[in-house]
């Protein structure tokens, strides 16, 4: 049956920002899904708030709406665009909540929009979870026995039936918002309470405790016709108990036999069928009983998931193309499979390797969090490696996520290892844990020991064992044998765990390893089992027989993109982002690409975004192995470091020792830029300011350094991304408890010093990411912090056009890039931090490299800087790229036209994420180090109203009445009188604490006084802020903290309010600029209509603006 | 790590694999198949279709679960040889009784392991099927070559005698007996009687030789051939036997060996494929319905039947009900008589699945309204079962 002729246009919702639990893995969907139905020649219109993903680049839509995803915004892009056709199951849980919302407001009926890939009915079938668990039931499956509940008295009542353990799960969360396990009554009441309240329909299921059973997951695809197909078997290594997306996973399922997995299958396909999910994907979890078998059916979700885009990746059989085929009409059988190109997409993909995810954390961003891990997900990112066995493909993810402690190390001596000690640790599931069972197993613990303390089935357990006894031959052997080496690589031991073992370096091993001619093939994913000729070459390498690379076409030259690895704090989808637009420009530039990555969740690693992908680990050794095999098949230009944030940057000097050719900034120019003293002098030579700064190793260094430029001081350590380490110090007790902290982790040493600079107090802080082909600058944006400096820039919001500067201090900012791109020798990007501070233009830092900004800058002045970057990093200049049309044939972002629309990009922080070990959020502040998982942007005309729709893309809108509190800290108290004058004027009722009453009073503003948290309940029960906040009495929250930042503690007081804002969903303000602009959001607010426009609209207006001045 | 000894394997065109004896020591040969099923080892070495075959995993890791009591699709081990990469060292299921190890070497079946399956598949998708020898006594890959030279081909052999039962049995029907069903054991899987015994069939297996006053001996509603072994071209006794079954009205069903003799009965021919299908993902197509169903599949010779217009026959007029859409293979014929009404049908891929998906598991219940003979009233109802419960 072919597509539909009655939908001629289609509306997508993305996923907005990145958060724990939805990354960037709907970017990949989203832009698979748009890709295909623009091909199918459909208008679509997409609705997406984050502007650092690919599909919201203007090409992949015919109206690109950055704008909040909120049904209020939603609906006036439907007014606006009437399409036919609304697709939701493509942009995870918020897209899906988003269409229920319009759906239930009457919008899509309103204006005859169908909801198509699942109805309202399926989704609802999907996932409430009594009504899915009575389909469960009709076809003959099992749930766990549970209980719905509305109420504490629902939950207690519950508990005395179930019995401890219980699971708690709040219903229509993301990413297991507000669930956990309830050992006693009062985690239940805890975390029961807090389900309660995430749940949109204050519904929460209760469950018997299934922990230690085996876990899986089916993904399911279903057409009109309905025929169903599995694509991708998934088993958890951990059991369950552990988040499937804070689990390591392996697929295809290894300990099920064929009865067991088609018993899952049956109810699978029975399951897509009952629930009505009519075209399209699904994603089905089962648990199994390791002692009997019996097979519980967990949950579903009726759109396309996480798990989806890692079985995507895993199979070759990309789900959401294929989903967005079938939701406009096509059958499976219709479709073909690309890889294959002769076969359809009726089958189910066999592997003859294995796939092996493993999450990455990210707690030391969050000291104060529980690492422990439970049924909600922690995670940041996650790292997917291949191998031809299990052994192979898990130590290579280990090393894929970039974390020295990820790997295994047989480097401890033995008998450091307590036996006891290590299975008492392994039996609580955490970050890191499959290091420490490993341990364990080396201290000599039995595999029944280690499957009972983690109820690791069996044979992973065997094959953690057999990993260790290859590490045992390694050590034990009197000398390193090519027999002995094979069988190390065979099982994944990168060059350097051999190394270490044999106390040697991995250049060394590495060297011995190429003169005995042991290197790996690269085998082709290629969803068949080698059944069929793949045609498309995805690759992954093996150390096997024979490879599979073919020999490239004549006349063609390649060059290697490197990316940007497992998403984590500070490098995300920004930097896949630009990879991928270099592969689209170097391919249209006459190229062949070539793609390294090791993400799933990316469209980098999309089998068709470059003419071959490497889905392998971004170390040294494994990017040379790739070099290597490219080298024979063909001519390559050269291996683009500078695009994937710090980690290919890290690998450049490495890859040109081993001559490999960098293109673009040279790894000396890189180093010049890290370097401090070597940046001084770059500095010096220019004439250019730069804060009083000093390196030291250790704390008599730099407390000397500190005493010489005086407190406070900007504390961090070197080549680290994200602010990683940096704070803020006020003193020297704070200065050496640092340096304690961070020598002793090894983040600061001899070759990493710690920089110590002054701190800009009061400072405007302003990022800018520029173009240099040696010759001319094209100044890409320009961007003024909102928050003051000292705030990281990626928390930080921020405009563009910079809303306060004037042309003169943007011609001064310009000077400066250009002299520093000069001095460091920048092909390419480069991005520069200044800091403004009595009208001196201080440099605070230079990468020479793509910036987190990169894809907003681009958005924002709709210049395609990523694309031209890897134009001018492979020869080509500016003046070139703008004959091209590549870049504008005049002018840049320093200079935009009058009329440009504002953008303005605000940071999405993941504290609702984390609890400490009793229960409470981790505290909601800014500060130097990076935290946010993700960013929106506002775009409109003016500044006010970009900044509101920032605001509501990343935290639901700012009230337009009702209660506001505030409580500032000493220094904010006079910039603080007028805007919530202002606030007040507009009608709100405002809270304040004693002290701050009082300044407001004297200044002409009534406020209620509140008791503060520490002055507890009144006498007669008055309650305190806090409690009022609690109470969801208050609307917003200014609260601006009071001396030390992170480093320190901050005072109690404003921590319990700001956590209790942040677990209620109330605005919270914290910094005094932010205040200033949302009064402008509130006032913009107020005027009225608020529209929305596309970036294709905004872009032709532009047009029309330039044509018309030229005129 | 104790180190397995060392074992080769040589392929009929001189390609030679090294890697590492798994299951029983000695030599062995065959003709070299893949399969890319990822489940249901069990399943696969216990299948009779299997014999005289070297089989080689393209799932790397093979023996997981072990090797239980409930699984095996007949009594014993039947593929000459086993070839995997990662072969497990501790099974892991609640079910398992053995190792595959052990039950190998029980059996004397001589495997190898350690080897690039993918590779090897490789090579037997570009090259086609061939003989192959696996030995860990001979470390001279020459001599090896010449004795896989001189073993027997799969072209032209007919193993049906040496898979069937010696002795005819009876499968009861579960519950009421609603319909006789005489069995012929071609290398019949124990998964295929026990679902007519589950529809209503008492069945009554029959060796390979059972002529056909042994057949209408059992007074049966229908007849039916199993899967199995060998060139469908070199039989002739049962495709015979068929085609008086069908000049007495007798409806029949048809399993992948069956499908093919069907096919010859009814004058089509049959030809080897260059490398077969075998794996549990193949994408068939009801030409009858419309509607895709993933099926389990075995099969290395194939009938040559036109797709486009069905063929007059003695027995009625035959068509191509069910195709492969990955190469437009025919999987399925049917019989019709002058009204129409189905008289018998074949298909040649496994709906009994084990191991494998059950789309197929309503053909049975075809087989049972076929010998109901209420086909055409339950038809339009058949065509949406799958859809019960949306």
């Amino acid at each position: 049956m072919p597509k539909r002729t009655d939908i001629q246009s289609v509306l997508v919702i993305g996923s907005g920002p990145i958060i724990i639990g939805q990354a960037c893995e709907f970017d990949y969907s989203g832009t698979q899904a748009c890709r295909v139905l623009r091909e199918e020649g459909l208008r679509v219109i997409l609705v997406n708030s984050n502007p650092a993903t690919i599909m919201t680049d203007p090409e992949f839509a015919d109206a690109t709406y950055v704008e909040p995803i909120t049904p209020e915004y939603v609906e006036k892009v439907i007014a606006h665009e009437r399409p036919d056709a609304l697709l939701a199951t493509l942009g995870g849980q918020t897209a899906l909540n988003c269409a229920m919302a319009l759906d239930r407001a009457g919008v899509l009926e309103k204006y005859g929009v169908e909801l198509i890939g699942a109805s309202i009915e399926a989704i609802e079938r999907g996932e409430n979870r009594q009504q899915f668990k009575k389909i469960v039931e009709q076809l003959g499956g099992e749930s766990a026995r549970s209980t719905i509940c509305h109420s504490m008295d629902d939950l207690l009542a519950a508990a005395d039936d179930l019995g401890y353990p219980m699971v708690v799960r709040p219903s229509f969360t993301m990413g297991g918002t507000g669930s956990g396990i309830a050992y006693d009554e009062a985690d239940l009441r805890r975390i029961g309470g807090a389900g309660l309240a995430a749940s949109p329909t204050t519904e929460v299921l209760l469950e018997e405790s299934i922990l230690g059973w085996k876990e899986y997951e089916l993904e399911v695809m279903r057409d009109r016709m309905d025929n169903s197909v599995i694509v991708c078997s998934i088993e958890n290594l951990d059991p369950m108990g552990v988040h499937t997306g804070d689990s390591i996973t392996v697929a295809p399922a290894m300990t099920l036999t064929d009865r067991e997995y088609q018993k899952m299958r049956d109810l699978a396909i029975g399951i897509i069928r009952a629930v009505g999910v009519d075209t399209g994907g699904c994603n089905i979890q089962y648990a199994v009983n390791p002692a009997d078998g019996r097979l519980i059916v967990i949950e579903m979700n009726p759109r396309v998931s996480r798990s989806s885009a890692l079985a995507s990746k895993a199979t070759g059989f990309p789900i959401a193309k294929i989903a967005a085929k079938v939701a406009i009409g096509y059958t499976l059988d219709e479709i073909r499979n690309d890889i294959t190109q002769e076969t359809p997409a009726s089958f189910e993909p066999t592997l003859d390797y294995v796939v092996v995810k493993v999450p990455r954390f990210a707690f030391e961003k969050f000291p104060e969090a529980d690492p422990t891990l439970t049924t909600h997900m922690k995670s940041v990112g996650e790292a997917m490696a291949i191998g031809r066995n299990f052994t192979e493909a898990l130590q290579k993810a280990l090393r894929s996520l970039e974390s020295k402690h990820a790997p295994f190390d047989w480097h401890k001596e033995f008998v450091e290892l307590d036996k006891d000690a290590l299975l008492a640790e392994v039996a609580t599931p955490h970050d890191g844990r499959l290091k420490k069972v490993m341990d364990a197993i080396r201290a000599g613990a039995t595999p029944e020991e280690i499957h009972d303390a983690t109820k690791i089935d069996p044979w992973f357990v065997d094959q953690l064992a057999l990993i260790n006894e290859v590490a045992v031959e390694l050590i034990d052997a009197v000398e390193l044998t090519p027999g002995l080496l094979r069988t190390a690589k065979r099982h994944g031991f990168s060059d350097e765990q051999i190394g270490k073992i044999r106390g040697l370096s991995a250049d060394v091993v590495r060297g011995v390893r190429h003169a005995l001619g042991i290197r790996p093939v690269y085998k082709t994913v290629d969803t068949c089992a080698a059944e069929f000729a793949a045609q498309t070459p995805y690759h992954y390498s093996s150390y096997d027989e024979e490879t599979e690379v073919q020999p490239r076409a004549e006349g063609k030259e390649a060059v290697i993109i490197l990316g940007s690895g497992p998403n984590r704090i500070g490098q995300g989808i920004e930097f896949d982002y630009s990879c991928v637009h270099a592969s689209l420009a170097l391919a249209e530039a006459g190229y062949e690409t070539i793609m390294v990555n090791c993400n799933p969740e990316t469209v980098s690693t999309d089998y068709d975004t470059s003419d071959r992908l490497y889905f392998e680990p971004l170390t040294l050794e494994d990017v040379l192995e790739i070099v290597h095999a490219e080298q024979l098949a063909g001519p390559v230009a050269g291996v683009v470091c500078q695009l994937g944030g710090q980690t290919p940057l890290g690998l450049a000097q490495g890859l040109a020792d081993a001559g490999v050719p960098i293109v673009g900034t040279t790894p000396e120019s890189i180093h010049l830029a890290e370097e401090r003293g070597a940046f001084g002098r770059v500095l010096a030579d220019a004439g250019l300011p730069a804060p009083k700064h000093g390196t030291a190793t250790s704390y008599p260094q730099a407390q000397r350094i500190a005493h010489e430029i005086g407190y406070p001081v900007l504390v961090r350590p070197s080549y680290v991304l994200g602010g990683r380490g940096m704070e803020i110090v006020y003193d020297d007790g704070a200065l050496e408890a640092y340096l304690e902290k961070y020598v002793a982790n090894g983040l600061i040493n001899e070759r990493q010093p710690v920089l110590v600079d002054r701190f800009l107090d009061d400072a405007v802080e302003i990022d800018v990411d520029a173009l240099f082909d040696g010759e001319e600058l094209f100044l890409g944006g320009v961007m003024e912090h909102i928050e003051e400096a000292g705030i990281h820039s990626g928390d930080s919001s921020c405009a563009l056009p910079p809303i306060t500067l004037g042309r003169e201090e943007v011609e001064r900012i310009r000077r400066s890039t250009e002299a520093i791109a000069r001095g460091l020798g920048v092909r390419g990007l480069l991005n520069i931090q200044f800091a403004l501070a009595s009208d001196v233009l201080y440099v605070l830092e230079a990468n020479p490299r793509a910036s987190r900004t990169v894809p907003f800058v681009s958005k924002a002045t709709a210049t395609p800087l990523a694309k031209a970057a890897a134009r001018v990093m492979l020869g080509e200049s500016i003046a070139e790229l703008r004959t091209a049309g590549v870049l504008p044939a005049e002018g840049d972002g320093g200079h935009l036209p009058d009329g440009s629309p504002i953008a303005v990009k605000e940071a999405v922080m993941p504290f609702d994420r984390f609890k400490t070990a009793d229960g409470r959020t981790v505290d909601a502040l800014l500060g130097p180090e990076m935290r946010s998982t993700g960013e929106v942007m506002g775009f409109d005309s003016v500044f006010g109203t970009a900044f509101a729709k920032a605001q509501a893309a990343a935290y639901g809108s700012l009230p337009l009445s009702g209660r506001v509190f505030v409580s500032v800290a000493n220094r904010d108290k006079r910039h603080m009188i007028f805007p919530v004058k202002q606030i007040a004027d507009m009608g709100f009722e405002i809270l304040a604490t004693a002290g701050t009453a009082e300044v407001l009073r004297r200044n002409g503003v009534e406020a209620t006084v509140v008791r503060k948290h520490s002055e507890g309940e009144g006498p007669d029960g008055e309650p305190t802020i806090v409690g009022r906040i609690w109470a969801r009495e208050v609307d917003l929250v200014i609260n601006t903290p009071h001396g030390s930042t992170s480093g320190g503690s901050p005072r109690a007081d404003g921590y319990d309010i700001r956590t209790a804002a942040v677990s209620t969903d109330i605005p919270c303000i914290t910094t005094i600029q932010g205040l200033g602009a949302a009064v402008q959001g509130l006032e913009a607010m107020r005027r009225g209509q608020i529209g929305v426009r596309s970036l294709q609209d905004w872009a032709a207006l532009g047009a029309a603006a330039r044509e018309g001045r030229d005129g | 790590m104790a180190l397995p000894a060392p074992a080769i394997m040589v392929l009929e065109d001189g390609r030679t694999f090294r890697g590492e004896s798994f299951g029983a020591e000695g030599e062995t040969f065959g003709e070299a198949v893949f399969s890319t099923g990822m489940s249901g080892y069990q399943e696969t070495l216990t299948d009779p279709s299997y014999h005289r075959q070297v089989v080689v995993m393209t799932a790397p890791h093979v023996g997981n679960t072990g090797m239980n009591d409930e699984d095996p699709e007949s009594s014993r081990i039947w593929v000459s040889g086993y070839v995997v990469r990662d072969p497990s060292r501790v099974p892991s299921s609640w079910r398992s009784v053995r190792g595959l190890d052990e039950a190998l070497r029980d059996q004397g079946v001589v495997g190898i392991s350690g080897v690039d399956t993918r590779a090897l598949t490789r090579h037997l998708r570009e090259r086609g099927a061939m003989r192959v020898g696996i030995s860990t006594t001979e470390t001279d890959p020459e001599r090896l070559l010449a004795r896989v030279r001189e073993s027997g081909e799969m072209e032209g052999a007919n193993l049906s005698e040496a898979v069937t039962t010696r002795e005819s049995y009876v499968v009861p029907a579960q519950g009421e007996r609603r319909f006789t069903v005489a069995a012929i054991d071609l290398g019949i899987k124990a998964n295929t009687p026990r679902m007519m015994s589950e529809r209503g069939m008492e069945v009554h297996v029959l060796p390979a030789t059972a002529s056909l006053d042994e057949v209408l001996a059992v007074e049966p509603d229908g007849l039916f051939f199993s899967n199995g072994p060998g060139d469908p071209a070199a039989t002739t006794a049962q495709v015979e036997l068929l085609q008086g079954a069908l000049r007495a009205g007798l409806p029949y069903f048809g399993i992948c060996f069956g499908n093919q003799l069907f096919g010859r009965a009814l004058g089509f021919g049959t030809y080897k494929l260059k490398y077969g299908h075998r794996g549990i993902n193949q994408p068939v197509m009801d030409r009858t319905t419309g509607k895709v169903e993933v099926t389990a599949h075995n099969h290395g010779f194939a009938v040559d039947a036109p797709l486009e217009s069905s063929t007059t026959t003695e027995f009625g007029e035959a068509t191509v009900s069910h195709v492969c859409l990955n190469d437009d293979v025919v999987e399925g014929l049917e019989l019709r008589d002058a009204d129409g009404r189905l008289t018998s049908f074949s298909v040649q891929y496994h709906p009994e699945a084990a191991a494998g998906p059950h789309d197929a598991a309503y053909l049975f219940d075809r087989f049972a309204d076929l010998m109901g003979g209420g086909l055409e009233a339950r038809s339009a109802r058949t065509s949406t079962t799958g859809k019960t419960g949306a």
